[in-house]
């Protein structure tokens, strides 16, 4: 049997989306029973949503006062204890996951494999290299546990209906106090979460300024989209860092990607590879972001998008 | 000696268009150019400067790979770095191998600080810094585009998920680079000349005494499906209309 365990993401008291889709990517393996750690202060609540994932057999509910806000070097140590008896450790390829797992990892001295985008069986996994441009297939070897982070664009969440129980745990482990936690910008919750939202109207570098940037939020919020960017408007200043889609930004997968002055940069293409349609709006003809979108419009944006909004 | 240490991949430069081998056995690399992986360019420049301030005495490069990454090692080197070691192996290392190999040289030089690169761009793990904090049993700080040394300790704003997180650690401790640190400078001619001077020390996997272990067997590379090209409409209000139809507006 392959035992799972995954590593529960929240903040606020509330489970990260991700979560559920890394339920359905542990499902994908062959006679598996899974279990969802959440390492929260008082994560009763978290324990609860993640318990109604359906296919999850059990969460185990870790409360401390040192696990909120999360940091890696505080969760690992406690992951890694929990981490015994089971045959793989998945997190979401979030930057929670990223910071925390290879931390895991190497306090196993287990293999890992991030950004698993398939699994081909409990054993042998694909993921995206290079940027998106190329695949590849790895086959974990030496009986070791394995460590993975899930392309959470890669799949879909797993449906609620799930109602596992859930066991509060007391672990014995040395917290290091070397790593502490100061701030974080106030998330906005005004809009759709970029990373789960069904629409995404994002902007590049043409639109010039952070003022005119209000236009893609403008019509991100008449269809009630999330707003992205690409990397050369976050470089701008055009909008903040946490917009960012692309390889080194945000992985997203929303029904309706809308680029709006973005040339298509291999790294942004990357990062909306697997949106249902995608539409692009670019003065020039032959940016690369033609190659692949759904939907293509030659002309300025600053008149298009009035236009757009015309008519909707 | 407060020492910086820094991590340097030699990659195939960005610009080039990676291309699948037909027989799927790797990548195509026969004259391709290679370059230092972008990330770890931040990361040095990012030692440099802390280096610059006084905040630090030596900056030293280091990486893991065949012998013609000493030109990588040459670029660190005429960039600013002080002096570099390169642990030669023609094998392709993961990044618990990579990892340990830095934990044994960061014992062996006692770093107040390594910075590396969050990922490299050609297997774009983003695993090491974070393994190695782990062996060391040292803070991490990933993502990082603000470092600010304050005597024992670093303040680090880290890019995150929800925004800029910021995180106080104890030094030493482990910085990996994100895009927004800083703009890495250019190399100027007569520091090309003066840094074929600067010490380069070459060893290998065995003198340092790690294993290369094998824990992921690449099976085969495959080029990613492509997407279909659309169709151009001819204003907004045919896309409108197309979208409506699709029922996505």
């Amino acid at each position: 049997m392959n035992r799972i365990l995954i590593v529960a993401e929240h903040a606020g008291g509330r489970l990260n989306a991700a979560i559920a889709k890394c339920v359905s990517c542990a499902a994908t393996m062959p006679d598996g029973e899974i279990t969802i750690a959440v390492l929260a202060t008082d994560g009763a609540a978290v324990a609860q949503a993640a318990a109604a994932i359906s296919g999850v057999t059990r969460v185990l509910l870790v409360d401390h006062p040192a696990n909120e806000p999360a940091l890696a070097a505080v969760l690992a140590p406690q992951v890694a204890r929990l981490a015994e008896g089971h045959s793989h450790v998945l997190g979401p390829s979030t930057t929670f996951g990223k910071d925390l797992m290879p931390r895991v990892a190497a306090l196993l001295d287990a293999a890992q494999v991030s950004d698993v985008m398939t699994v081909e069986s409990a054993q042998r996994f694909r993921r995206l290299v290079y940027a998106g441009n190329a695949i590849v297939t790895v086959e974990a070897v030496g009986g070791r546990q394995i460590v993975a982070t899930v392309r959470v664009a890669s799949y879909q969440a797993a449906a609620a209906g799930g109602s596992a129980k859930v066991e509060a745990v007391k672990l014995d482990v040395a917290l290091p106090a070397h790593t502490r936690f100061v701030s974080v910008t106030a998330a906005r919750n005004d809009r759709p979460d970029l990373q789960t939202a069904s629409r995404v109207v994002s902007g590049g570098r043409a639109l010039g300024s952070a003022e005119n940037f209000a236009l893609i939020q403008r019509l991100a919020d008449r269809i009630g989209a999330a707003i992205g960017a690409s990397r050369a408007a976050v470089d701008a200043g055009y909008a903040p860092n946490e917009l960012q889609v692309g390889q080194t930004g945000k992985i997203i997968a929303p029904e309706l990607y809308i680029a709006i002055g973005i040339s298509g940069a291999i790294q942004h293409l990357t990062g909306i590879k697997d949106a249902r349609t995608i539409v692009a709006i670019n003065k020039d003809a032959e940016a690369p972001i033609f190659e692949v979108a759904d939907y293509g419009l030659v002309g300025d944006l600053f008149s298009l998008i009035p236009e757009i909004e015309k008519h909707l | 000696m407060r020492r910086v240490l820094v991590g340097i991949k030699r990659v195939i430069d960005y610009n080039v268009r990676v291309r699948v081998r037909p027989d799927g056995n790797g990548i195509v690399t026969d004259g391709v150019k290679m370059s230092i992986n972008p990330f770890d360019e931040i990361a040095l420049e990012e030692a440099l400067r802390i280096r610059e301030r006084g905040e630090a005495d030596e900056v030293v490069a280091v990486s893991l790979g065949p012998d013609d990454t000493q030109q990588q090692l040459r670029t660190a080197l005429a960039m600013g770095a002080d002096r570099a070691i390169l642990v030669r192996t023609d094998l392709a290392v993961e990044p618990p191998v990579v990892a340990r190999v830095m934990q044994k040289l960061v014992e062996r030089e006692s770093p107040i600080i390594v910075i590396l690169g969050k990922q490299a761009i050609d297997d774009d793990c983003n695993q090491v810094g974070q393994m190695l904090a782990a062996l060391w049993d040292r803070p991490q700080a990933t993502c990082a585009s603000k470092i600010e040394i304050k005597g024992q300790t670093a303040r680090v704003t880290r890019e995150v998920d929800a925004g800029l997180e910021t995180i106080e650690v104890d030094l030493p401790a482990v910085f990996t680079a994100d895009l927004r640190l800083n703009e890495p400078r250019y190399v100027k001619l007569p520091d090309i000349m003066k840094a074929k001077k600067k010490p380069l020390d070459v060893t290998d996997l065995a003198a340092i005494g790690v294993a290369p272990t094998e824990r992921l067997k690449v099976l085969r590379y495959e080029p990613p499906p492509q997407r279909q090209k659309g169709v151009m409409v001819k204003d907004a209000a045919e896309l409108v209309a197309a979208l409506r139809q699709k029922g996505l507006v």
